[in-house]
């Protein structure tokens, strides 16, 4: 008889997450105040650990006033196939393996200032704000999180993008001694992601470096991810290595794998249904009774006018 | 004793349950419907193949024993079935009957898993004592639907996979292991019997 462990392992045998981060946050203020001690000014590298508290996080006017979702269930339950299918196991595996730092990104393509750079250089110029979106899985689940990031459009805008970039591609790290999921060849790797160029500018796209407050864990996509709020959480591309600007739409992961089941668009829409669930309702981590799901996930004032006139049954 | 350790996977979700309060349930469990809805439909295909493991195991171990517990396995597959459906209908779907034809109508996976265990009702009906004596011969053609409800639930499973079919995959070859023992089984029995019949002294013992 194949006796398995249960998918999703009881929160409670992970870590307490508020003891966790007691506990580094305990350790960091040691180091802080022996490496103040000894050498006065200097850069502290352990300041960009998951778990740290960022500082000067502006909050910004895109709240959505619904109980945010526990951490335990943001960072305890989530994809991110690099680390295996089960909802538990980022959470088990990507700790142990993933290295965020030093971590550099490429931002090349249709554009007159292409660079590589490391991240720190990459977020520094920005202030970080705090979004609090509603994030919609297509497997019909839902959480309300509080992202901590920058417009990508305010990133994109440094790199000069040209008239041919209509698109933006992204791609993941590829290595799977960081990743052991990739080991498999369940999606084509590195994972790719992208967007229309007017998706990639629009205000509420954002590029992740944390949640809570606090620096990004390694099992939501750090060090960087996207998220963009009234789209499938599978868009979000997660631990992102490049950033093309490109003038064909890109071929994604998920779209390669199963086209009649993930769009390039993916749109969060409770009236299109994924052919082997109906989107109209979803439930939200940590409620009891469903809800409707909202069209563009309550987004629609702000999207909605980026596909007037596009069949949004044919372009899912 | 065996009765008890079939009810160990549900006693354990009701415990946490009892414990720790549906408050508590949903702290510890991010989505705890979907852990039940998996839970249920995980052990209801496990029972089947158990049950249908029987039969090839006394043929494989030449002893009875394995035949005296079919009939309970097959119950608790039975009953995990109906749990893993009364929590999709009344927890997941919130008992919405328009969904729940939608659901039925549309999509093959749930069609097959509710054939299945429509398949499976009359195997549990009929697994009386009663029964076996008053459907005869019929009883075991009609406990044949065993194996298709175990085919059909597996295709439930992989075509409910988004990518990674390598559980039911799993299911799927143990099942197919235990379709080839009593495959050989059979063919064996029948060479024996074609043997018996064509050898000479066979054809004495059987005139006509
Ligand atoms: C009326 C009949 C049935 C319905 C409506 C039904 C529905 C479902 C649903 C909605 C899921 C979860 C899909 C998801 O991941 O979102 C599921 C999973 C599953 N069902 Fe069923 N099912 C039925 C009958 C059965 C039967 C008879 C069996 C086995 C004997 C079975 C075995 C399974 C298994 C193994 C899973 C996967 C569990 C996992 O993901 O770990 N189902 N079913």
């Amino acid at each position: 008889m194949l006796i398995k462990r249960p998918d999703d392992i009881p929160a409670s045998e992970i870590t307490d997450p508020e003891l966790y981060r007691q506990r580094r946050r305990f350790l960091q203020q040691g180091v802080a105040v022996a490496g103040a001690a000894l050498t006065a000014g200097l850069w502290l590298p352990d300041s960009v650990e998951a778990g740290t508290r960022l500082a000067n996080v502006k909050k910004s006017v895109w709240r959505v006033d619904e109980p945010l979702t526990p951490y335990r269930h943001v960072t305890g339950y989530n994809n991110f196939y690099e680390f295996g299918t089960s909802k538990a196991a980022p959470a088990r595996y990507a700790p142990k393996t993933l290295k965020p730092r030093p971590w550099r990104v490429t931002i090349d393509g249709e554009c007159e200032k292409p660079g590589r750079m490391d991240i720190d250089d990459l977020i520094r110029p920005h202030a970080l704000e705090e979004r609090i979106y509603r994030f919609r899985c297509v497997e019909a689940w839902s959480m309300v999180i509080p992202w901590v990031g920058i417009p990508l459009g305010a990133i994109l805008r440094r790199f000069r993008p040209t008239s041919k970039a209509k698109y933006v591609r992204f791609e993941t790290l590829l290595d799977p001694e960081q990743m052991p999921g990739q080991r498999t060849r369940l999606l084509r790797w590195p994972y790719v992601e992208g967007l229309r160029i007017d998706e990639a500018m629009h205000p509420l796209t954002i590029l992740a470096v944390g949640l809570y407050g606090e620096v990004l864990p390694h099992q939501n996509g750090a060090p960087l991810r996207l998220v963009v709020p009234w789209k499938y959480g599978f868009k979000s591309i997660k631990s992102i290595v490049r950033i093309s600007f490109v003038e064909r739409m890109p071929r994604t992961s998920w779209n390669l794998a199963a086209p009649h089941e993930y769009g390039f668009y993916a749109n969060v829409n409770p009236h299109v249904a994924h052919p082997r669930w109906s989107q109209r309702k979803e439930r939200r981590i940590g409620e009891f009774r469903r809800r409707k799901t909202l069209m563009f996930n309550g987004y629609a004032d702000q999207v909605a006018g980026l596909y007037k006139g596009m069949d949004l049954r044919r372009y899912y | 004793m065996l009765f008890v350790v079939c009810l160990l996977p549900v006693a354990w979700y009701a415990g946490d349950l009892l414990m720790h309060g549906v408050q508590g349930v949903f702290e510890r469990y991010a989505d705890p419907i979907k852990t039940i809805e998996h839970q249920s439909g995980i052990w209801a295909l496990r029972f089947l193949i158990l049950t249908l493991a029987m039969t090839p195991l006394r043929l494989l171990t030449g002893s009875l024993w394995p035949i005296r517990y079919r009939r309970m396995l097959g119950l608790f597959a039975f009953f995990y079935a109906c749990l893993h459906f009364l929590v999709y209908l009344f927890l997941d779907l919130e008992f919405d009957l328009a969904d729940v034809t939608e659901d039925i109508l549309e999509r093959p996976y749930i069609t097959i898993g509710l054939t299945a265990l429509l398949l499976m009702l009359p195997l549990a009906v009929t697994s009386t004592r009663g029964w076996m004596r008053r459907l005869g011969r019929r009883w075991k053609r009609l406990h044949r639907l065993a194996y298709v409800a175990a085919v059909l639930a597996v295709m439930h499973f992989w075509w409910l996979v988004k990518l990674d079919i390598s559980e039911p995959l799993a299911y799927a070859l143990i099942l197919a292991v235990l379709f080839g023992i009593r495959l050989v089984a059979r063919q064996r029995q029948v060479a024996r019997y074609m043997r018996r019949v064509s050898s000479p002294d066979g054809a004495k013992r059987n005139p006509g």
